[in-house]
């Protein structure tokens, strides 16, 4: 039997499974940005914290994961929009009595949404701490990332954003994370409620600890 | 009689596939809370039939849950207030007296409206004709001990032939997406031997079909499954998933 589909990445599996692997080497990524972010913890006037963003900022294998980083997440954004437009297409005509939270969670069907505006967050943040420390980098003297911190977080305004960036990520990745196994083809009646508490606990964990920094930094908590 | 019902419903009117169609308001009174939805209906088109009005055009066959082709998307929700049932096993006692009844048909550019609440799901029949198939030679069938299949494997693929196609899953689907279905007709045959044979064209071009019909794309919200008449699992989505991936790896 002749075999008729076309390219695997033009294929709604193809494109999801490509989502599900960018999204999970986002979600490693996170796991290394909250541990080195608390290093503001030590309350050493950020010593510990500089030393290990000076680490990341100036590693060579560091400069490498960091390119992957933005390629993996284009990817996942593009492929979100791709697939996002492809099912706004496949319901022209919507229903006079919307579906609601009886059958799946509101957060679910707002990944498209909930991933919008943690990109929005995210250009905010590149600009707030990418940007400068490049500059510093690329002028060649050192940079103080932890006066950026405290410069940025006395305003109340960037610390409502981030509210609102962090807890899309929980949200995001409340649903997300469990997702990303199913797409790739891990439902195990035995290991599937692992995964999904692991999810949960992570989003939770995460979220907290991300909201918490820019919290005590504003508050004066860390000097 | 005591306990009956007086409600109004509110039913999509569309005269055919092109022209645009709108919700019309209806009474009906006196309905036996131990009518189903489709008799319901019934009563409702008599009305029409004797005012001299065009009846509500809707399918159904069985009425009895095994055909699957009474698709109504019934105040929100695939097959109405109750998960995991037809739209002719729901019965009024689902409803109060007094109730306002919206009906809707399947919304999804692949299920076309036909006229009012019918929808024309033959997409479903062409993704079949791609691969949800065994071939096998005629004559006498051989002795079924010949053919050993893991007890589990047996059950699984039992569960997947539930599907009866009715379409709830991607009526209910935010993203009108069609792999619960697609991912059940694939399952059953995967997990048996005799569907071996054409275990890796069946997944790639079952797929393709399935994507070249304008279905979504599913993101696991998990809605189908709840709504599903037939309890099929999401463990077949993620079946058919491994299956698409293994084919294009292999081939
Ligand atoms: C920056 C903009 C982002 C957008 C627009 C976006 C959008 C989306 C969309 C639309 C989905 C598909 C919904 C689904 O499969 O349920 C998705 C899935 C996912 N996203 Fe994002 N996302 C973004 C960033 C991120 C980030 C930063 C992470 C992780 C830290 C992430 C992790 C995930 C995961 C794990 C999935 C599940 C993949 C799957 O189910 O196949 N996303 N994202
Ligand atoms: S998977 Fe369930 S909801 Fe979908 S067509 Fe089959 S029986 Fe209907
Ligand atoms: S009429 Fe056959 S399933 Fe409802």
């Amino acid at each position: 039997m002749s075999t008729t589909s076309g390219k695997f990445l033009q294929s709604s599996l193809g494109k999801k499974l490509l989502m599900g692997l960018t999204g999970l080497f986002l979600v490693s990524f996170l796991i290394v940005h909250v541990s080195i972010n608390a290093c503001i913890y030590f309350n050493d006037g950020g010593a510990t914290f500089n030393a290990a963003a000076h680490f990341m900022a100036h590693n060579p294998v560091i400069r490498v994961v960091e390119i992957g980083l933005f390629v993996g997440l284009l990817a996942h954004v593009v492929q979100a929009l791709v697939l996002t437009m492809q099912n706004n297409k496949a319901r022209p005509v919507k229903y006079a009595v919307p579906a609601g939270n009886v059958s799946s969670k509101w957060y679910s069907r707002s990944m498209g949404v909930l991933g919008s505006l943690l990109l929005i967050f995210l250009v905010v943040h590149l600009a707030n701490f990418w940007v400068p420390t490049k500059q510093a980098v690329f002028a060649g003297h050192e940079h103080d990332t932890f006066a950026g911190l405290k410069e940025v977080f006395a305003k109340w305004y960037f610390v409502a954003l981030y509210m609102v960036g962090v807890l899309s990520l929980g949200y995001h990745l409340l649903h997300g994370f469990q997702s990303a196994f199913q797409t790739l083809g891990l439902n195990h009646k035995k290991y599937t409620p692992m995964i999904k508490s692991v999810g949960f606990w992570f989003s939770i964990i995460i979220t907290l600890l991300f909201a918490s920094m820019p919290i005590t930094m504003h508050l004066g908590l860390i000097k | 009689m005591s306990g009956n019902m007086n409600l109004t419903l509110k039913v999509w009117r569309q005269k055919n596939a092109k022209a645009t169609g709108k919700l019309e308001t209806y009474k009906v009174a006196d309905i036996s809370p131990d009518m189903s939805f489709l008799e319901m209906f019934d009563v409702l088109n008599e009305q029409l039939i004797t005012k001299g009005d065009e009846p509500i055009a809707f399918d159904h066959d069985c009425r009895e849950g095994i055909c699957g082709m009474c698709s109504m998307y019934i105040n929100g929700r695939a097959h109405g207030p109750k998960s995991a049932i037809t739209t002719c096993q729901l019965h009024m006692r689902s409803f109060k007296d007094g109730d306002t009844i919206v009906v809707e048909p399947w919304r999804a550019a692949a299920f076309p409206v036909i006229k009012d609440l019918t929808v024309d799901r033959s997409a479903f029949d062409r993704i079949i004709s791609k691969g949800g198939f065994i071939s096998v030679n005629t004559g006498n069938a051989q002795d079924a001990n010949c053919l050993p299949i893991p007890k589990t494997d047996a059950d699984a693929s039992f569960e997947a032939a539930a599907c009866i196609g009715c379409g709830a899953c991607v009526a209910t689907c935010k993203n009108s997406s069609a792999m619960l279905f697609v991912s059940a007709k694939i399952s059953q045959l995967a997990l048996l031997p005799q569907g071996q044979v054409e275990r890796i064209s069946r997944a790639k071009n079952m797929v393709a079909q399935m994507d070249d019909e304008g279905f979504g794309n599913c993101t696991n919200t998990g809605a189908c499954e709840v709504e599903c008449p037939k309890g099929i699992s999401l463990e077949n989505i993620a079946r058919m998933n491994r299956e698409f991936f293994v084919a294009n790896i292999k081939e």
